[in-house]
């Protein structure tokens, strides 16, 4: 028998290698095509989204202004020992790239940028160019004496710091953190905001997500529970909000819960209450509107869920001796986690970027990461806080996402 | 009776049920299944039969009627305190747990001790031979091995009472007919009472000790499996039963043991009887086509002249249709051995078989 093994073997390998061959001609040919399928997707998510996104982040390190403008200082400054007050030629430079920068605009820039260091620092360059001699004679000495920061080596050993091509300062500075000579340090207490803020973020996001459960659950399973024809005119009242501009809908909510409103009005003249509620520019009002706006987006993937579960599942669990809150509780809500889980991950990630609701509905103590966001982009014109701020926001979703993924693998290999 | 009601374990006492107050899916079921016995509720969908079951289980409430487990009206029993094992159709088995925690679960929660669980799980799939498949997950498993699971699922609590709906349904023909006789097996040697519901007659046949061929809510026949074969006791039951060649005629005369019917074209017949006919009356002349014998001898006492149809070749027989009588949907099953060579479509021939083996039941319905 031996023989005749091996003249089955034989032949059978190379066909083994020829039959795997022309799989793997059909699938590289099958990946082609549905590369050319994907491929205007992959367009505008690279160039509509990916790159801006990118671009923006890398502002939030970026530190051009003090490089732009004084360019030949910082090299002198770069053979400078930093133990003496620099040189004639460094002092000489520095006016003349001042003076450069005021004609060619850029001293806006430069003193935000500066003044992002310390106030006295932002107004420095406005003092050196007013006390400026005229060209040709000596600089250093006048300066030092007209402007007592040139005296000291730490204004010039900051200039050097600054003039480094990137800066972690908007980061520290998202986490309350900031770079005192070397070492990063809290800032001080009166100063802190952003951590609070965030903590504040994560709390309503986290707040809302719980609301939206405790809320949607019951209703989607009642939902999936009704005849199709019911289930469906119900699902377009569960999708009504959407159709509906998110401000208009933030503003209804200002309508029924101010002092004077709807809701007030009505519980006062049912005599539960003697004065109004405060439900409107503090926490409740924000808690609420963001639950009702954002609660759509925990039914339909729970519903989704739930109407996969075949109720013979709890009928065999009754069946084999489980009482029906335990057949509940064991066999129909494991099955569930998987659309709980992408349900709420869906509103946080949502919740914890909202900015008009807070805006409208909160107080100055309800305002979420965002509206910081808005702030430094449309007030204040700081990029780099923005991204740093918007970069946070993009690291805690990633990380839910990171988070969400380990945890529904085992749902995935079960289903 | 004092024995009968002894042995009896289950009893509907005109039981009704109706979903919408309009149609009534089970009328008046009176029904006593055994202890021990093996009970097939047959018939086609519609017609009353997974209902009785799930009131039986306790997922449905009978409209009216009673129904009685071991002497104990049950309605007041919620369904998870019956101790009534159930096999689903689809198996049901909960696809967020592995086999061995399907298998715990219902002795989790009849708060059973962890050891004794692990050794009765154990036993269980031993049970049904799938010992090594204690941590797949239903997703990972055949149909065959899902159901045996199920299966096994169902008794590892020890229910004296075992209710299937349609359990084989979703399996391939050879694997339905395995798990047929592993079933057959469990019953007899757990000494189980089985109440099975399919709307497969083979299947029926195959494992039942009685079958109540239900139709329109109504229990229309409940025998043991031969009796019900031959001898239906109505024209449902002779169809649904098996292949069955029906001739309508009038009944002209009988007695207790036989009568005599004329076809609609005016051959006089003789048939058996079946309880409940009437002179003058409507019948249809039953004949299985098992039994008829094409062109047979002087032997056969009854014979009408046929034309074949259509012969259709099925390896161990043939199929062959005729026009016999005004009937053009006149079945015979030939075996290959007695097939002849000249027998092709438009070959005149005698149809013939004993008058025995005919029975005259109530009129089909047009």
């Amino acid at each position: 028998m031996p023989e005749a093994l091996a003249f089955e073997s034989a032949p059978s390998v190379v066909q083994t290698q020829r039959l795997q061959q022309r799989l793997h001609a059909n699938k590289r040919a099958y990946t082609r095509r549905s590369l050319l399928l994907i491929l205007p997707l992959l367009v505008l998510l690279v160039a509509g989204f990916m790159t801006p996104i990118g671009s923006l982040l890398t502002k939030s390190v970026e530190n051009p202004e003090v490089a732009n403008a004084l360019p030949n200082t910082l090299k002198l400054l770069n053979s400078w020992d930093g133990t003496t007050l620099p040189a004639e030629s460094v002092f000489n430079t520095l006016g003349q790239e001042l003076r450069t920068a005021r004609a060619q605009g850029q001293l806006f820039a430069l003193n935000r940028r500066l003044g992002y260091e310390s106030a006295s620092l932002r107004s420095l360059p406005t003092a050196i160019l007013s006390r400026l001699p005229a060209d040709g004679s000596p600089v250093r000495d006048t300066l030092i004496n007209d402007v007592p920061a040139l005296g000291d080596i730490k204004t010039w050993a900051t200039l050097k710091q600054l003039g480094k091509p990137y800066t972690s300062l908007y980061w520290l500075a998202a986490f309350d953190l900031k770079m005192d000579a070397g070492q990063v340090r809290a800032v001080a207490p009166d100063k802190a905001l952003y951590v609070d803020v965030l903590k504040r973020s994560l709390t309503i996001a986290a707040l809302v997500t719980v609301l939206c459960v405790l809320l949607g659950y019951p209703l989607a399973y009642w939902l999936s529970r009704q005849p199709a024809r019911r289930a469906n005119l119900l699902l377009i009242l569960v999708l009504l909000p959407f159709w509906t501009s998110l401000i208009v809908r933030t503003a209804s909510w200002i309508v029924l819960l101010q002092s004077g409103g709807l809701i007030n009005n009505s519980l006062i003249d049912l005599g539960i209450l003697d004065k109004p509620l405060q439900l409107v520019f503090n926490r409740a009002g924000v808690l609420i509107s963001m639950t009702h706006i954002l609660l759509p987006f925990l039914i339909l993937p729970l519903y989704a869920v739930m109407k996969g579960i075949d109720s013979r599942y709890e009928r065999a669990a009754i069946s084999l001796g489980a009482h029906p809150y335990t057949a509940f509780r064991r066999v129909y809500l494991p099955q569930t986690y998987a659309g709980v889980t992408a349900g709420a991950l869906l509103v946080f990630i949502m919740a914890i970027g909202y900015y008009i609701t807070p805006a409208l509905l909160g107080g100055p103590g309800d305002q979420m990461l965002s509206y910081f966001v808005a702030y430094y982009t449309n007030t204040t014109i700081n990029w780099g806080m923005a991204t740093a701020l918007g970069g946070q926001l993009l690291i805690i979703v990633l990380l839910l996402y990171w988070v969400y993924a380990r945890i529904s693998r085992p749902a995935n290999r079960a289903a | 009776m004092t024995s009968n009601s002894a042995s009896t374990f289950v009893r509907f006492k005109g039981v009704e049920k109706s979903y919408d107050g309009l149609k009534t899916v089970v009328k008046r079921l009176d029904l006593d299944v055994f202890r021990g016995e093996f009970l097939t509720l047959l018939g086609p969908s519609g017609s009353g039969k997974t209902t009785s079951l799930m009131m039986l289980a306790g997922f449905e409430t009978p409209t009216q009627g009673q129904i009685f487990l071991d002497g104990i009206a049950i309605e007041n029993v919620p369904a998870h305190r019956r101790g009534i094992g159930m096999v689903f159709q689809n198996y049901a088995l909960f696809p967020h747990m592995n086999v061995t925690e399907n298998m715990a679960f219902p002795l989790q929660v009849r708060g059973m001790g962890r050891h004794e669980i692990e050794t009765r799980v154990k036993k269980a799939l031993e049970m049904v031979r799938l010992g090594d498949l204690a941590k797949r997950f239903s997703a990972q498993l055949s149909g065959g091995q899902q159901q045996r699971i199920a299966l096994a699922r169902a008794l590892i609590f020890e229910p004296k009472l075992v209710l299937m709906d349609e359990p084989l349904g979703a399996l391939d023909k050879q694997l339905r007919e395995q798990m047929q006789l592993e079933i057959r097996r469990l019953h007899r040697d757990l000494g189980l009472t089985v109440v099975f519901v399919t709307h497969d007659q083979a299947e029926a046949l195959t494992l039942s000790d009685r079958i109540a061929i239900f139709n329109d809510g109504v229990i229309q026949q409940i025998d043991t499996p031969q009796a019900l074969y031959e001898r239906p006791a109505n024209a449902f039951v002779a169809t649904f039963m098996g292949d069955t060649n029906v001739l309508p005629g009038v009944l002209t005369s009988l007695n207790t043991h036989q009568c005599q019917v004329r076809l609609d074209l005016g051959e006089q017949m003789f048939a058996r009887t079946t309880p409940g006919l009437t002179s003058g009356n409507r019948t249809s002349l039953s004949i299985r086509s098992e039994r008829v014998i094409l062109d047979g001898d002087e032997r056969y006492d009854s014979r009408l002249p046929g034309s074949i149809e259509e012969c259709i070749y099925l390896g161990d027989h043939v199929r062959i249709r005729l026009n016999v009588s005004g009937s053009n949907d006149f079945n015979v099953k030939v075996p290959i051995a007695q097939m002849q060579p000249h027998w092709r479509e438009g070959h005149r021939l005698p149809v013939c078989w004993h008058s025995a083996d005919a029975s005259a039941l109530d009129a089909m319905p047009a």
